[in-house]
Order: C-alpha cells, then structure tokens, then sequence
C-alpha cells in the first residue's frame, strides 16, 4: 500500500466535476495551498466547497472563486474575500454559512462514525430553520448531520509513509478533523519522512484515515492580518 | 463623557478573576486582554485552537502558523496548548470556559445577541459566536449603546436575524454597565459625566433605574 504521491497534480488527479471537498485551514493559516494550485490548474468545476473560510480575493479559496470553479461554499466565517461577497449577492454562488463548532463536530462525526450530534449552537436562530430539535435536561439543541465529503484535502506539518500526521501549532485547526470525514483524504506536508521516524506517541491523525501524502513543493503560508509590537 | 474603547476594556476586565479561562472577540473583546490585572493568572482561549494566548511577537518573529480567531499573528505562553477546532469547540460547550467576551450590533432586554448578518447588506457569518453564545455561562458584551445614526442597540426585541436567545448577562458600553435580569436592562453604572436620563433616553429597551446609579470608576 504505497501512498505516497509525487505531487499534488497527481494527488487531486481523479477529481471530479461536481465533488465535494473538505479544505482544511483556518483563515490562511494550514490551508493545502499546493493542491488548491493544482485544483485551480486542473480547472475542475462545480465544487462544493466545505471549509471554515473562503480565503482572500487572491489566495487559498479565493482562486477557486475567481475561477468560477465553486459552485457551494459551506464555511463559518467569509469576511475577507470581495469577490465571495459579489458572487454571493448576485446569485452566482450558493452559499451555507453554519456555525464553527458545528462545522468541527459535524466533520468529528464523520470521523468518528456516527451519523449526527446534537449541539446548541443556532437555537432560536435561522440556524434552526427546518432542523429536528430536541430537549435534554431542560436545554434545546438542534439535530445536525454528519458531513459527507468525496475528498478530503488538508496540510499538515509532517507526515511518514505510513500517512500518519503531525500538525503545528493553529495550523492544525480543522486539518485533523477534516482527514478523518473523508472518502478519501489527501495531505499535503512540508516534510515526509520514512515511517518509524515519527515518535507513535505524538502522532495526530493516524495514517489509516490518510489515502494519499506528498510533499509540497511550495509552502508561501501568507500571514492574513500581521500584527507585530515593537521591542522596548 | 462617554468611555472611549479603550475604558470599555479596561472596565471589563474588573470582571476576571483568578484562574479564568476565558474567550475574547475581535474588536473592543481583545483589547481586554491589555488589562488583565498584575499579577492575575487568567487563560486566553482562542477558538482557532489555542489556549494560553500571549501578546503580539515582536517584529520579525511573527510565526504564519501561529494566529487567533482574529487571523492576527501572535505568541503562545508558558503552558500554551494547541488543539483542533473540535476540542476548542467541545470546552466551550461543555462550559469550561469561565467568561466570554464579545461584541454585537444589537442586544434585547432579554438578553438575545444579534451580530452576525445585516440581510441584503453584510453577510461574514456567525464564526465561532453562535456556538459560544449557545454555550458560555458568563457571557459579556462589549458594545456602543447607539449606533452611527444615535439610534438604540438597546432594544425590546433585536430586529436583525440572531446569534442566541436569552443568553447575554452583562453589557458594558460607552455609557453604562448593565445587567440583563428577568425584568430588563438594570443600570449598574454609568460613564463619568453621562446622566441616567441620557442612558434612558439611549435605551430603547426596558431600563430598570434603582436608586443612585454610580459612576463608573478607573483607579489609573
């Protein structure tokens, strides 16, 4: 079982028209930056589109949506992309805005294997809207599903052969959630190493959720809002 | 004179307390962070999935991999812990966070928070808000009490689609501190120099006025 990969153009190959994708990251940070290139250079359409945020105008998500390559966006939060905005409001882009947690749990539950969860995030809110409710212990919560995603694709710091990964600091974020919901879950890494070379013990995603690994050739890791003080 | 943000931070944090774990929301939220007491241990969770947030890095040393909620870049400290977006979202719900600090563009008497959509004008989406809201025990809010045009954010019902419903306990904003008990906004303090007839007037929602209502005190 070989599932190393020379790069991403070979690792998204079979990406097809009309899938739906997990992309990991958050804001900018640990987004598979070398796959989204090659997704945008292969000039695959109609995605659906599940991640935290939609990127920038020009970089992470926001290629693909320059491109016109999404059709649905599921994501939490997407203030800072322009282009989203224009999309959104003129109808071309269908839009699912669900709240964080529950964006993590439901990816959790793929992974996991259960078919929904129960949580209180958007009670009394549209959030709600059409969703089975239910009362434990006096407090509502709202019935959300698992997701199914045909692929999932995150970066991680370092992985082995073997497709176990080793995240760094917030670029974990959704990157481990997101390797266990997926059909089949591709990483990109900025260092693969042969297997036995990572300690067992600090592994975060074990490999057998992991299809498909390769180094990435290309790591620009944009800062979003650079925020620095001066030494005294 | 009403506070400036700066004052609206510093009066919310008179509410941490030793050993909190607490979360802090863009905008006036994380200035809060600048005046937590000397001395104070308190824990900053960013939902990103970090706990033990520290200050900015100094020039040169900012870290991509190393962001808040805010995207902005940022350190750990001694005993900082990174974590996926489940486990972040799974302490909130299970309400190990102590206090939760966030801002609004409307708040109702019975404590609702509208602050994730303006329809047909802004949609950015809820983040991590709905889920805090839904959550928290100690939730406050950071917020002015009019908006631009001097219309109220302080309101009977909020007009704007919601965040949560029933779950916001303290307001602290550029006029007044105000608790949400069954029967309205109750006034705490007021801003230095401002009247309570100028809060009532600000406040469109039910305000309950008892006795002398002091003024809001900074000790530097």
């Amino acid at each position: 079982m070989n599932k190393v990969v020379n790069g991403a153009d070979e690792a998204i190959r079979d990406i097809p028209d009309g899938a739906t994708l997990m992309l990991g990251g958050f804001g900018l940070c640990g987004i598979p930056e070398n796959c989204i290139a090659a997704l945008v250079r292969k000039g695959v359409r109609q995605l659906t589109c599940i991640s935290n945020n939609a990127g920038v105008d020009d970089f992470g998500i926001g290629l693909l949506l320059k491109q016109k390559q999404v059709k649905k966006m599921i994501a939490s939060y997407v203030g800072e992309n322009a282009e989203f905005e224009r999309q959104l409001l003129s109808g071309e882009l269908e839009v699912e805005l669900i709240p964080q947690g529950t964006l993590a749990t439901r990816c959790l539950a793929a992974g996991y294997g259960m078919p929904a969860v129960f949580t209180p995030a958007g009670v009394g809110t549209e959030v709600a809207e059409g969703k089975e409710t239910r009362q434990f212990n006096g407090k509502a919560y709202l019935l959300e599903m698992a997701f199914e995603a045909d692929f999932a694709i995150v970066k991680a710091w370092k992985a082995d052969t073997e497709g176990n990964l080793v995240f760094r600091e917030t670029a974990r974020n959704f990157n481990p959630l997101m390797a266990m919901a997926g059909k089949i879950t591709i990483a990109e890494v900025e260092e693969l190493v042969p297997a036995g070379e990572l300690n067992p013990d600090h592994v975060h995603t074990p490999g057998i959720y992991v299809h498909r690994v390769f180094r990435g050739t290309s790591f620009e890791k944009r800062i979003e809002q650079r925020t620095v003080r001066k030494k005294a | 004179m009403s506070l400036t943000k700066e004052q609206i931070a510093q009066r919310i944090a008179r509410e941490l307390r030793e050993g909190y774990y607490v979360n802090l929301g863009i905008g006036i939220p994380t200035l809060v962070a600048n005046y937590i007491p000397v001395g104070m241990n308190v824990v900053l969770q960013s939902e990103n999935g970090l706990l033990g947030m520290g200050p900015f890095p100094f020039e040169g040393e900012e870290d991509p991999d190393l962001i808040n909620a805010g995207k902005q870049t940022i350190t750990t400290v001694p005993g900082s812990v990174f974590f996926d977006s489940a486990m972040s979202f799974g302490m909130i719900r299970a309400g190990k966070v102590n206090l939760t600090v966030l801002g609004a563009m409307e708040v109702s008497e019975r404590g609702d928070i509208a602050n994730w959509k303006i329809p047909g004008k802004m949609v950015k989406g809820m983040g991590g808000a709905m889920d805090l809201v839904a959550s928290a025990r100690n939730i406050i809010v950071a917020m002015m009490h009019t908006n631009p045009r001097g219309e109220s954010k302080l309101l009977p019902s909020c007009t704007l689609p919601l965040t949560g419903v029933g779950c916001v306990k303290k307001i602290v904003s550029d006029l007044a501190v105000l608790d949400i008990t069954p029967a309205g906004f109750k006034l705490l303090e007021r801003a230095p120099g401002v009247s309570v007839e100028e809060i009532q007037s600000k406040t469109a929602g039910k305000l309950l006025v008892e006795g002398e209502i002091p003024e809001i005190v900074f000790y530097d």
